[in-house]
């Protein structure tokens, strides 16, 4: 068995894991970040990319509400761009109580929130499709985010600041040493997913960042954690019906935001307690809802095209909390496990909010930094991540840079503007087991017609990369040597410069490019099922004629094997077929 | 930029499902690359725009001549020329405009300038040395087929001078000349007259403005709202009242019962009755056609005549009845094309740095009558700036087939382009 060793093992390859292998990297301490999937794969990909500005928890949770405003200050300087300087309104329509607004103003003097409430007129000028019947509208400081990018590039300068970050390695077991009273956690057993290897990484602190998942892993130490999985559901529409986030000025409840994120505008959310974090399955009743919520912040929503529904599950914790998701705190909850249960080397990092990951890092490594023994003060709030000197994100920032540099001749995603280089790029600087990888790394299909166009021509990519790595195979070891800069991913100018990529040659499913395609349209396919109605159901039946009509993909030989996408979308038709039997 | 409502064109960026069939018919990315097709400059490039953005994305939509033939075949109601035509807008707004656009969108008051002395004008225009300053100076193609202004007075000289020979009758029709026959072709409108009265109708013919269309075509949507609130002004009360409005200038016509209210978003009520009261000049003939109440009584018109139907005709989604009223004229051997733009798209082609792609775009619908045999002595079209782009592109005189139809009347004269005696 390959075994290493590190000061800090990560468990956890989102926001908050990244976040933590960066402050302990740039500390100066050794990390290794496990990640059972590709970055950002569980919550932190699937949420609806506010930034908060701490308004929505100004009255009900003052303390989440302070975290937010001051993080959101700071992520604006460090990941400058991976956020949109997008603002945000609070606004009173007529179905919201009587006293809120004013204690919502109040509320955000006294945390500290620049709120300010502004003429109806102005509103409506900059929000023309806002419900005419809004009475007050207040600003905030909301934004929203690129929380793909944002943990790749927190994962890229944790790497450059000496971290490694092994992506598709599922934590098999927790290592202990010493009986109960007097346990520790020694490490990790971990599986490498794609080639089926396992590796034994001993670590002197073991941080457990596995989100919504950080009960499973604290069970492999014997640990109870009660995390509580919220379920999320969101609802795209295909364009940016607003350039603002438009939340409800009212104590948080369902369907209260609309957050528009690169193309899109992002309805959400359900909070639904599960009982799996993997339990990502949409009901009909929650789609509806969503979209008669969405209706009361600008009518006609509900009737425009809708893109995709997806849910993510939050990690949420309150000790001893047995009521419903929805009011439990959003406040970052770090478990020390020695004082705790006993059981030292052992951290868990959970609750909290995208726009509070860095500081759920920062206070999860002053913790590690006191248990090692060392003295080292956080830099994180000060550190640009790489890529930061671009500025925030602007919608029209790729188009700008495609017709600056006139790649329209090499757009292999049109919806989303995907270049041939970026693809490519994307291959040599991330590992890329499916072709959802690429999604999150560049926004592969995830635009109007959700893979119709670009599914065929990126899996005919990934395979003419790899005959050619066959032929002529790169130098550099798997997650070694090659510059892992992720800054520009997602910028079309700047990929065209990129060499040639090479690419992992031990990667496997891309051995089998049927295999990619279908996976990935089924991917795609399960985020449309709840919302296959109107425009985008026609837009489906085209793709149904290219790939089950002139592709034949359904029939395709993919030999019986599986990547690991395929257990994902699989997950819902396994579960389904369960309920069925009932 | 207009902002956005629910009634905007914008919104039909959702309808498109990428099929790439605009892209596949689009006549200017068939021949340039500046242009990389409407799918990509509409519903795809929209969805990274937004009203007050720090800039403008992109600038290749403007290559776009808004010919509107994606609009023609687009399976599922995408308006991607309206979707064009506002981004270019918005980049205008921002960018501010060259003198040269600015000029070429006020047709009307270039109209009226040269109006004043004619003569001179056409002179100081149209000789080689002028055109080339104009290219250089002002970007103006010294190639491009400018029009002549008429040195015989206006259309509504005309109108004034023969007041007393024109018909009185309970049957009523209003007509919207345009820009192009009040002051270069007065002749149209002759023809159009003659045609209507010889039906048995009296011609209104109110004071009116330049459509809008050309501000429009160049991105200066404010000016074009103020022209397009005079007509409705001066003219929704004739709609209100019963009375259709007749247009000979397809491009007009559209403007008033589409684009402009599209894409100025102006959707009250005169705007609305407005657009619902105009008709392309030979759709209304049409409707008297199969009534039964248009007179069929034409001579015969040895003549072989290939007909363009122009992109903005065919925008009006109304078939082709300029073709099938002059398949009623005996001899009349007609030759339809099926190209998809001459070129011109308006004022486009008068551009320097377009003036080459619009000839490519067109050569298609100059082959197209070359093939027609060296014994064809006209072509008809109903566009001002696309006939002009067709003898520019064949060497061939073009005329108007509501000319054709005076002609078979019997009522006008089709080589001098003049009413024939007893009736001017």
């Amino acid at each position: 068995m390959k075994r290493m060793s590190t000061d800090v093992l990560v468990i956890g390859g989102g926001s908050t894991g990244a976040g933590v292998a960066w402050d302990a990297a740039l500390r100066g301490l050794r990390v290794i970040l496990v990640e059972k999937r590709d970055l950002t794969h569980g919550t932190t990909g699937r949420y609806h990319g506010l930034l908060h500005s701490g308004g929505r928890y100004a009255v009900k949770d003052p303390q989440s509400a302070i975290e937010c405003i001051e993080e959101n200050r700071i992520l604006r300087r460090t990941h400058a761009h991976c956020i949109e300087d997008t603002g945000g309104f609070f606004v009173v329509t007529p179905e919201d109580e009587g006293d809120y607004p004013d204690r919502f103003k109040a509320a955000c003097a006294k945390v500290g929130i620049p709120c300010e409430e502004i003429p109806l007129k102005e509103a409506f000028r900059r929000e023309p499709l806002l419900n005419p019947r809004i009475s007050r509208v207040f600003e905030v400081p909301d934004g929203s985010a690129d929380s793909f990018l944002a943990t790749h590039v927190t994962a890229q300068a944790a790497r450059q600041a000496g971290a490694q970050i092994l992506i598709y390695h599922e934590v098999i077991d927790l290592l202990t040493e010493g009986s109960d009273g007097d346990r520790r956690v020694v490490g990790a057993r971990v599986c490498d997913v794609v080639h089926g290897e396992e590796v034994r990484i001993d670590a002197a602190i073991t941080v457990n960042a596995g989100g919504a998942w950080a009960g499973k892993i604290a069970a492999m130490a014997g640990v109870p954690v009660n995390v509580i999985p919220g379920k999320g559901v969101m609802v795209a529409v295909n364009h940016r019906l607003v350039n603002t986030v438009i939340n409800r000025c009212k104590m948080p409840a369902d369907g209260d935001i609309l957050v528009p994120v690169h193309t899109v505008a992002i309805i959400g959310t359900t909070d639904e307690r599960v009982s799996d974090p993997e339990m990502l399955t949409i009901e009909p009743w929650e789609v509806d809802l969503m979209l008669r919520e969405g209706d009361k912040l600008v009518p006609g929503l509900s009737r425009s095209r809708i893109l995709r529904a997806w849910a993510g599950v939050r990690p949420l914790y309150q000790e001893g909390y047995t009521g419903e998701s929805r009011d439990a705190t959003r406040a970052l909850a770090l478990l020390d496990h020695r004082q705790r249960d006993g059981v030292s080397g052992f951290l868990t990092i959970t609750g909290g909010k995208w726009t509070t990951f860095r500081l759920m890092a920062e206070k999860t490594v002053d913790k590690v930094c006191e248990q090692l023994g060392v003295e080292r003060p956080c830099l994180t709030a000060t550190t640009p991540v790489p890529g930061a000197e671009q500025g925030h994100y602007w919608l029209g920032h790729r188009l700008h840079e495609v017709e600056e540099a006139r790649l329209q001749g090499d757009l292999i995603c049109e919806c989303e503007l995907v270049t041939r280089a970026m693809v490519e790029q994307a291959v040599a600087n991330n590992p890329t087991v499916t072709l959802d990888d690429l999604r999150r790394d560049v926004r592969l299909g995830m635009g109007p017609c959700q893979g119709g166009f670009c599914t065929f021509r990126a899996a005919g990519i990934l395979h003419q990369l790899r005959l050619h790595a066959q032929e002529a195979p790169p130098q550099t070891e798997v997650d070694g040597g090659l510059p892992w800069n992720v800054a520009y991913l997602q910028s079309p100018r700047h990929s065209v410069q990129a060499k040639p990529a090479a690419l992992n040659p031990k990667v496997s499913p891309l051995d089998n490019p049927n295999l990619l395609l279908r996976d990935f349209l089924q991917e795609r396919w399960r985020g449309l099922t709840p919302v296959l109605w109107g425009r985008q159901l026609k837009q489906e039946r085209l793709n149904e004629l290219i790939y089950l009509t002139i592709m034949n993909v359904d029939h395709l030989p993919e030999d019986g094997e599986a990547s690991p996408l395929t257990e994902f979308w699989r997950f819902d038709a396994v579960a389904g077929a369960k309920e069925d039997g009932r | 930029m207009a902002p956005i409502s629910w009634h905007s064109v914008d919104l039909t960026l959702d309808e498109c499902i990428k099929c790439n069939i605009c892209t596949s018919h689009c006549p200017v990315s068939a021949v340039t690359d500046l242009f990389p097709g409407p799918k990509y400059v509409g519903p795809q490039a929209q969805r990274f725009r937004e009203s007050g953005q720090p800039r403008s994305p992109d600038h290749s939509v403007d290559y776009c001549s808004g010919c509107r033939v994606c609009n023609e075949v687009c399976p599922t109601g995408v308006r991607i020329a309206e979707l064009n035509a506002r981004a270019r807008a918005q980049i205008v707004a921002e960018k501010g405009l060259p003198l040269r656009n600015r000029l070429l969108g006020r047709n009307e008051l270039l109209g009226k300038l040269g109006s004043l002395a004619p003569a001179l004008a056409n002179f100081g225009l149209h000789n080689s040395f002028s055109r080339l300053v104009a290219e250089k100076v002002m970007g103006i193609a010294r190639k491009a087929p400018l029009p002549t202004w008429s040195t015989s007075g206006t259309f509504r000289d005309w109108l004034k001078r023969t007041r007393d020979r024109r018909l009185k009758s309970n049957k009523k029709v209003v007509y919207f000349h345009g820009c192009a026959t009040m002051y270069y072709e007065p002749f149209i409108g002759k023809a159009a007259v003659v045609v209507l009265e010889h039906n048995g109708y009296e011609v209104i013919v109110p004071e009116q403005n330049c459509c809008g269309l050309p501000l429009l075509s160049n991105g200066e949507f404010d000016a074009a709202r103020n022209y397009h609130r005079n007509n409705v002004g001066r003219l929704a009360g004739y709609a209100r009242a019963g009375l259709p409005i007749v247009g000979t200038s397809t491009s007009c016509t559209l403007t008033l019962k589409e684009e402009a209210p599209e894409l100025l978003d102006y959707h009250d009520e005169p705007a609305t009755t407005l657009k619902l009261g105009t008709y392309d000049i030979f759709e209304w003939l049409r409707e008297l056609y199969e009534v039964g109440e248009l007179r069929t009584d034409f001579q015969p018109l040895p003549l072989k005549l290939p007909y363009h139907a122009p992109c903005q005709q065919r925008a009006h989604r109304i078939g082709k009845p300029a073709l099938e009223l002059m398949a009623l004229i005996p001899e009349l051997e007609l030759a339809e094309s099926h190209a998809r733009c001459c070129g011109i798209a308006g004022t486009y082609g008068y551009k320097v740095e377009k003036y080459q792609i619009a000839m490519d775009v067109g050569a298609e619908l100059f082959e197209f009558v070359k093939a027609q045999g060296q014994d064809v002595r006209y072509t008809a079209c109903d566009s001002e700036t696309c006939r002009w782009q067709l003898e520019h592109g064949t060497a061939l005189p073009s005329r108007h087939p509501i000319e054709i139809l005076a002609a078979a009347y019997g009522l006008y004269d089709l080589e001098r382009r003049e009413v024939v005696a007893g009736k001017r």
